[in-house]
């Protein structure tokens, strides 16, 4: 305590004779060896890219070249009607991601803020643990608690209980012409994404919160902040760039949500839903659902078509998602 | 000198710390000349306690901190020093089983009690950290973080405030067109000024300084120092320091702690040339550190 901690005493090293013992020449061609085994590496995730996108581009080029672009204004996916169209399940794709992201993103905020901030760390780590348990579920599990659990709930309480207030009046509740009872919904499908992709966003926020420096935190009650103020005016903008990551990690899961969601969202391939209580069907699920029924090359080359429209979405979210985090950075100095 | 460091200082023996530079004798005269008692005291300290669950870090302390005096808090690691001035501003209490027992008389009441007001103490009481913190927001927003959160004001006085605070902390000119940068875009020392410039913005009577140069460089150390000079007119400063020769050069009064303990407190002169205890004088010629 009360002298340098420098220990000062002769140290154990090896003995004597081993100085005459063989260099260990090859060691120097560890580094150069390393780096390519890296540069290999490295490539190859940039190669699969590109072959994935080369390969959908490929078995949907029948489709491309006879559909065009109409095809995404094409409502209905009706084949053996002679309508290739993905704007039916474009439309369901982003009505049940929405509902999803609407639902789990606040959600997980104030979950992974209550973690970090707020509870005795010991029971933060129960819950912590109990959230990427959650995780790690599989998705049918999900598909199939909300195949018995939510969807008889949806219909029997909440749909009726919409329908018969003035709330059934409002757009996106009013039911439309497909409405089947609301069991089987977008909003159905929404939420079950949502409880699935919540644990994700949860555990990345939690983990980026963690990374706001002690002495920052401290600083912001040092300068007269109460807990409030220190949470969203310095430790989420500090996050902010990690939070935004984690959220599109979760925006990704829900775009491409296909098992769970195909159980739950009626599998209606014809119309773009009018409300959150319509049956409607995603891209995913659709492709799912629609590949054992496809027959002519056009079929199968219409629904790789839509696969490749996914892949599109997805890419072009990360590189949103990029741009606006540069910007933020610029302006705010938040690191992760 | 500036960059000398504790272990350069023990390096060359034992005499270094009573031969300070002359800007220090200054400082010195100073408090030799006034009575100490007769000063009007903004903190007092009175039988202060603290405990880290039940390890117990601070031992009946006691420390009168005197008005627009620099006031230095010395002694080996893990002495007490931080954990005496968090309790200043309950900042401790961040934490789980941190527990302060005794006075700390601030505007006439006991900080330590329950009915005091939190949010106003720590606007009263500033604190600068041994890491520059600025927070992941503009250099402006910065400075006008206190201000914004305190005070309701006008965006005309609140940029004429913030423009103030920069050029009391002698940082205007280096960021006056950088005011919408991030701050954590500045230098390891400019942040700490900019951290300063936050602090004093709103106002505070006591700023804490809990070791504020420890990480950055030399240079911006010296610039630090000659700000702590120049402050100490308007407000009453505290300084954690690990570092004897700046204690030397900026303070007023000296407090030596060792293991929680007070040991010794007097004019910053007579520690370091005549300290009355035998563990301060160990301290101070680097018989331990």
């Amino acid at each position: 305590m009360s002298t340098l901690d420098i220990d000062v005493r002769p140290q154990a090293g090896p003995p004597r004779g081993a100085a005459k013992a063989a260099p260990r020449g090859h060691r120097r061609f560890g580094d150069p060896v390393f780096r390519v085994v890296a540069l290999v590496c490295g490539l190859s995730v940039a190669i699969a890219m590109f072959t994935l996108a080369g390969v959908l581009i490929y078995n949907s080029w029948t489709a491309i070249s006879e559909l065009g672009l109409s095809f995404l204004t094409t409502v209905a996916w009706s084949p053996n009607g002679g309508s290739y169209g993905a704007l039916a399940a474009l439309a369901g794709t982003a009505m049940t991601t929405v509902v999803a992201m609407v639902i789990a993103v606040p959600l997980a905020l104030v979950i992974a803020l209550l973690l970090t901030e707020l509870v005795p760390p010991r029971v933060a780590r129960v819950i912590g643990t109990g959230i990427e348990m959650l995780a790690a579920i599989p998705s049918i599990i999900f598909g199939m608690w909300g195949l018995f659990v939510l969807v008889p709930f949806m219909q029997e309480r909440v749909a009726p209980l919409v329908m018969d207030s003035w709330l059934g009046e409002l757009p996106l509740l009013r039911p439309g012409p497909m409405f089947q009872g609301g069991g089987f919904s977008i909003l159905t499908a929404g939420l079950v994404l949502a409880v699935m992709v919540l644990p994700f966003i949860t555990a990345f926020s939690r983990d980026v919160l963690l990374m706001v420096p002690r002495v920052t935190k401290e600083a912001g009650y040092g300068m007269g902040s109460t807990t409030w103020e220190v949470l969203h005016k310095i430790s989420l903008r500090y996050a902010l760039s990690g939070i935004v990551g984690a959220t599109f990690i979760g925006l990704g899961r829900a775009l491409g949500e296909t098992m769970a969601v195909a159980y739950l969202v009626g599998g209606s391939f014809l119309s773009v839903p009018q409300s959150l209580f319509d049956p409607g069907t995603t891209i995913a699920s659709l492709i799912a659902l629609q590949f054992n029924e496809a027959t002519t090359k056009l079929d199968i080359s219409a629904l790789i078509y839509m696969g490749l429209i996914l892949f599109a979405i997805t890419m072009v979210f990360q590189v949103l998602a990029q741009i606006w985090l540069r910007r933020a950075r610029r302006t705010t100095g938040g690191r992760a | 000198m500036v960059g000398t460091t504790v272990s350069e200082t023990l390096d060359q023996g034992g005499e270094i710390l009573v031969a300070p530079p002359t800007e220090v004798a200054a400082g010195r005269s100073a408090a030799m000349d006034e009575d100490f008692d007769k000063l009007e005291s903004v903190i007092s300290v009175r039988g202060l306690d603290f405990f880290y669950g039940k390890e117990q870090a601070l031992f009946g302390n006691h420390l009168e901190i005197k008005k627009n005096r620099v006031t230095a808090v010395i002694g080996p690691s893990g002495c007490g020093k931080s954990t005496h001035i968090r309790t200043y501003n309950r900042i401790y209490e961040l934490y789980r089983d941190h527990k302060a027992t005794g006075e700390v008389m601030f505007g006439g009441r006991n900080v330590l009690s329950s009915g005091t007001d939190l949010l106003d103490l720590r606007r009263r009481i500033g604190m600068i950290f041994q890491k520059p913190s600025p927070f992941p927001m503009t250099v402006f927003d910065n400075v006008a973080y206190g201000l914004r959160q305190h005070y309701k004001m006008n965006k005309a006085e609140l940029a004429d405030r913030v423009e103030d605070a920069l050029k009391r902390s002698a940082l205007w000119e280096e960021v006056k067109h950088k005011l919408g940068e991030p701050g954590i875009a500045l230098s390891g020392g400019q942040q700490q000024r900019l951290c300063i410039a936050r602090c004093i913005a709103s106002e505070p009577d006591v700023v804490l300084m809990d070791e504020p140069c420890s990480a950055i460089d030399p240079v911006a150390t010296a610039k630090i120092e000659e700000l702590i000079n120049a402050l100490k007119a308007n407000y009453t400063i505290v300084i954690v320091t690990h570092n004897m020769q700046q204690a030397a050069r900026v303070s007023d009064y000296t407090a030596f702690f060792y293991e929680g303990y007070i040991v010794e407190v007097g004019p910053t002169t007579q520690i370091f040339s005549n300290p009355q205890q035998k563990q301060t004088e160990d301290y101070i010629t680097g018989r331990f550190s």
